[in-house]
């Protein structure tokens, strides 16, 4: 059983402190996701879980043992870098044996796992090549194939994509995802992409500056982020937000700033009833923006000035002043719409989000 | 290239060039020339109507002959060769293992011990050789050639060691790193890993340090004294130089075969010269 | 798991036992000291035991064969007061300094010169470095047959040419001794300073002349203010190694004169030798030596301090 459990986990680089206080519980087989913007304490998580770093405090363990003293080589973790860091002075046949070599397996053995694991890959025909004579995706294979090899407990991937083109990059993904469901092995991949993390993650870990953000699966932290920084983070064009004035009005909550009044749906009524008379951050996704018909409710609406047309083809993005703030709308390819057009746009209830301006968390 | 006419280059390129060309190699030049000429026209004066420096009518291998019959040349040969071979093989060695520890391992005092060796690459021979001369003496190494095999790394080592360091960083730390992960300890993931990707870096500190070795001139000078036991430039510049009498033909000789090695060594490997020199150099 | 069974080998299977050894070089500390250590005893041992063991003697009064007693600052004093060391010193600053200049100049130009595209370039480069190359003792004692007085090549050419008419004593008059020493020095030194040059020359990105020259600099402006700044830092190192192996050069002048005539070549080197070596005065010699410590800790902090300006800039 190849679970990962980490505890209260800290790292400090003299003065600077990169993972703070860093709890997880990562089940056998799951693939996890550890997502952020640079610096935000996942690759450095990542290398404290390899061996590659020093533990400042806290404990990791791999199926129920603690391997805070224990050598990379003695953690039975195989790990995929960014560069792929393939041997350059060896055949790909060597690459993927080094390991097996190191750990005093006979010839006949290593000969059956590599070719096994070569075809897994499709790379069976490459073997006896160098490195240099590969092209990206091919080295990224051998480079998996080198993890794989080895069966480890848990595979560790530090950013394998980023060094890929974008098509190819969304090729490797989808295989990626199919590997993972062939082999089982838990997997931790770190990434600062949030497409590849809502795609490829059973369950996702948001960071930011050394601190976890949010754990959960994809779809739960897009629609229920915990707070602004999450809400912000996933999703293409990001979220949208507005700082907005709570009041009160015959009962009802209304959320307004100079460029909007929106009715708050009755299940943040009383969660917003706290914050009258404050000020709190609104937040609505581009999708749940759409121009507004004659049968959508005013008090769920407002109105726009087009900015910017972005024509994608299977949508259009609007950018557009609401007031004192700017927004993107995500609306259908067949609206036609100009710039400095004035729309009235309406918006999707179940898609609001509020968030407490000073804590940044969800309300 | 030059823009301009054509007699802008010839003035300002093409004559210049071929200049400095000349003077760079003449004396070469003079040297073969010397050794193959016979000694009634070696030791005619220069302003004698007769002086035909740039080439001779009757060349003759005598010089070379004696040089190699009469003089112990064909041993202080030998005794150089093992030398240099020997002194580089250990700078190697020690310039490996400090390079790697310096530029790819974390420790206190990385900064410092960096710039020590460095400063010791400062320190030229002519300022230890004589309390070093002592120190040979108590080791009883003195008239050995162990006495330079193990000197001679003092100024061979920090120059090595430094282009070690700057070949390693070039190479990327997930190597080793993988490495690990796959199951070698740090000494196998350098030995097995990092160690082959420097080979040319190797190559190159080899050749400089053979030909640096083979220069050297104070402390073999110094710590040798029987004959058999001198180093090619001690023995040609002290044994062929009977009182007051130089034997120029067998001299110029010495000298032309004395330099074939270096000269050999380093016409196969250019380029690794080159660039050990312009690396040393960019640091 | 669609895998076939490879058990791992049984001494492998779980986490293996690691003896002490492999242990305590996992560690980064102890394995950096294991892999420094053969240098540090080395360097220790021959460079920095002899260093003390200079500065002892020096402030002894030690002879060849002879124990020396402590004399404290004598050797010094009496270097001090001596006229040949105040010659040497003088030689030695005079011949660092001049060789420098030339070097660099001539250097320099060769450098130019190399880095154009021209037929045979790489075997031209090849040949130039061959003054560096050949064993310095071996290639002086060219150039002292070249300077023979009676049989010398150069005298030949001189006389052909119809400039002298009389002979030229190159290292038998004292100031024609001390530039001949130092013509030498030049001709060794040039390719090094050319080839390093060089290839500093070659990191200087062509665009950047380009560009002055559609700016309307011509070939010395362009020169001055694109090539000589960027050149800077690698000259300033080349020049720092170039100026401490000349301040203790020892095989040229022994070669070619030894140190005369009457002084006139005598340098640092060659005056600790000959009375260290030669007379077997060695307390005396060794503070001879030691002397070129000071100035050599002064040029190298000199030119350290201008290089991080530099570099900082």
């Amino acid at each position: 059983m190849a679970q990962v459990v980490i505890r209260s986990l800290n790292k400090k680089f003299d003065e600077v402190h990169a993972v703070k206080d860093v709890n997880l519980d990562i089940r056998d087989k799951e693939f996890m996701v550890f997502v952020g913007p640079s610096g935000c304490g996942k690759t450095t998580t990542l290398r404290m879980v390899a061996g590659l770093e020093s533990i400042t405090s806290g404990r990791i363990l791999i199926d129920d043992k603690v391997i805070n003293e224990l050598a990379p080589m003695d953690r039975d973790i195989a790990m995929v870098f960014q560069n792929y860091a393939l041997y350059p002075h060896m055949s790909v046949y060597d690459n993927m044996a080094f390991g097996l070599k190191m750990r005093k397996f006979d010839r006949a053995d290593i000969a059956k796992r590599v070719q096994e694991a070569a075809e897994i890959l499709g790379i069976q025909q490459l073997l006896q090549r160098k490195p240099r004579q590969l092209s990206g995706g091919q080295r990224q294979r051998v480079a998996l194939g080198r993890a794989i090899v080895r069966h480890p407990q848990v595979f560790l991937f530090d950013e394998p994509l980023s060094n890929l083109d974008a098509k190819l990059r969304v090729q490797m993904r989808v295989e990626l995802k199919k590997l993972h469901d062939r082999l089982g092995t838990t997997a931790i991949y770190v990434t600062h992409d949030q497409v590849e993390a809502m795609t490829l993650g059973d369950r996702v870990v948001v960071m930011k500056d050394g601190v976890v953000q949010q754990v959960g699966e994809p779809l739960e932290l897009y629609n229920e982020p915990a707070n602004r920084f999450v809400a912000g983070f996933l999703g293409s064009p990001a979220m949208n937000f507005a700082t907005v004035k709570v009041n009160q009005d015959n009962g009802a909550i209304w959320a307004a700033n100079a460029g909007m009044q929106i009715k708050a749906p009755p299940e943040y009524a009383s969660r917003l009833g706290r914050y009258v008379g404050r000020e709190v951050t609104l937040g609505i996704r581009p999708e749940d923006l759409h121009v507004a018909s004659a049968a959508d409710p005013t008090e769920l609406g407002f109105d726009v000035v087009v900015e910017v047309v972005e024509k994608l083809g299977s949508e259009i993005l609007l950018d557009v002043a609401a007031g004192p703030d700017t927004m993107v709308a995500s609306v259908e390819p067949n609206v036609r719409a100009k710039i400095h057009d004035r729309l009235r746009l309406a918006l999707n209830p179940q898609g609001l989000h509020f968030f407490d301006t000073h804590s940044e968390a969800a309300i | 290239m030059i823009e301009g006419a054509i007699w802008r280059r010839w003035v300002f390129f093409y004559f210049p060039l071929t200049a400095f060309i000349v003077a760079l190699l003449f004396p070469f030049y003079w040297m073969v020339i010397t050794t193959i000429r016979p000694d009634s026209e070696l030791y005619r004066p220069w302003n004698a109507p007769n002086y035909a420096p740039f080439w001779t009518s009757h060349p003759t291998w005598v010089h070379i002959k004696d040089l190699l019959t009469e003089t112990l040349f064909g041993t202080w040969m030998l005794n150089t060769m093992i030398i240099s071979l020997a002194a580089t093989a250990i700078s190697l060695f020690c310039g490996l293992l400090a390079g790697y520890a310096l530029s790819r391992l974390k420790f206190p005092f990385a900064g410092s011990l960096g710039t020590m060796i460095f400063i010791t690459y400062l320190v030229p021979q002519t300022l230890l050789f004589i309390p070093l001369a002592d120190i040979i003496r108590n080791f009883r190494l003195g008239d050995t050639p162990w006495a330079l095999i193990l000197t001679y790394p003092t100024f061979l080592i920090p120059f090595c060691t430094w282009l070690m360091m700057g070949y390693f960083k070039s190479i990327p730390k997930e190597l080793e790193e993988c490495a690990r992960i796959d199951g070698a300890t740090r000494w196998k993931a350098m030995v097995y890993i990092i160690f082959p990707i420097a080979v040319p870096g190797i190559l190159s500190a080899g050749i400089f340090a053979f030909t640096l070795s083979w220069n050297e001139f104070i402390y073999a000078l110094v710590f040798l004294s029987s004959p058999e036991e001198k180093t090619v430039p001690v023995g040609v510049t002290s044994e062929l130089i009977r009182g007051d009498v130089f034997y120029w033909g067998e001299l110029m000789a010495g000298a032309l075969l004395g330099s074939i090695p270096v000269a050999f060594v380093y016409s196969f490997f250019v380029e690794h010269y080159v660039a050990s020199l312009t690396g040393s150099v960019k640091g | 798991m669609t895998f076939t069974s490879v058990a791992a080998p049984s001494a492998y299977a779980g986490t293996p036992k690691r003896g002490p050894v492999t242990r305590l070089l996992e560690d980064e500390r102890w394995l950096a000291l294991v892999l420094l250590l053969p240098t540090l005893a080395l360097l220790g041992l021959f460079i920095a035991y002899p260093f003390f063991k200079g500065v002892e003697l020096s402030v002894t009064d030690t002879k060849v064969g002879v124990p020396g007693h402590f004399v404290g600052l004598q050797n010094f004093e009496k270097i001090w007061n001596d006229s040949i060391f105040h010659v040497a010193v003088w030689n030695t600053c005079l011949y660092t300094f001049v060789t420098t200049v030339f070097k660099l100049a001539l250097g320099l130009w060769l450098a130019l010169l190399l880095n154009n595209n021209f037929k045979g370039k790489a075997f031209t480069r090849a040949f130039i470095l061959l003054p560096f190359i050949i064993p310095t003792v071996l290639s002086t004692l060219a150039w002292k047959w070249m300077f023979d007085p009676t049989f010398s090549v150069i005298n030949w050419a001189l006389f052909r040419l119809g400039l002298i008419e009389g002979r030229i004593n190159w290292l038998g008059d004292p100031t024609l001794a001390l530039i001949s020493v130092m013509i030498v020095n030049v001709w060794r030194g040039v390719p090094f300073y050319a080839i390093s040059l060089l290839a500093g020359l070659q990191t200087i990105s062509p665009e950047l002349h380009e560009a002055a020259a559609i700016d309307g600099a011509r070939a010395w402006q362009r020169f001055r203010h694109v090539t000589w700044p960027l050149l800077l830092p690698v000259t300033l190192v080349i020049v720092l190694f170039s100026v401490i192996q000349t301040f203790a050069d020892f095989q040229l002048v022994y070669v070619l004169t030894g140190g005369g005539p009457a002084n006139a070549t005598q340098l640092f080197a060659t005056y600790a030798y000959q009375l260290g070596i030669g007379t077997g005065l060695l307390s005396e010699g060794a503070t001879i030596s030691l002397a070129i410590f000071p100035v050599l800790l002064l040029v190298v902090i000199v030119q350290l301090i201008y290089i991080r300006r530099v570099e900082t800039h």
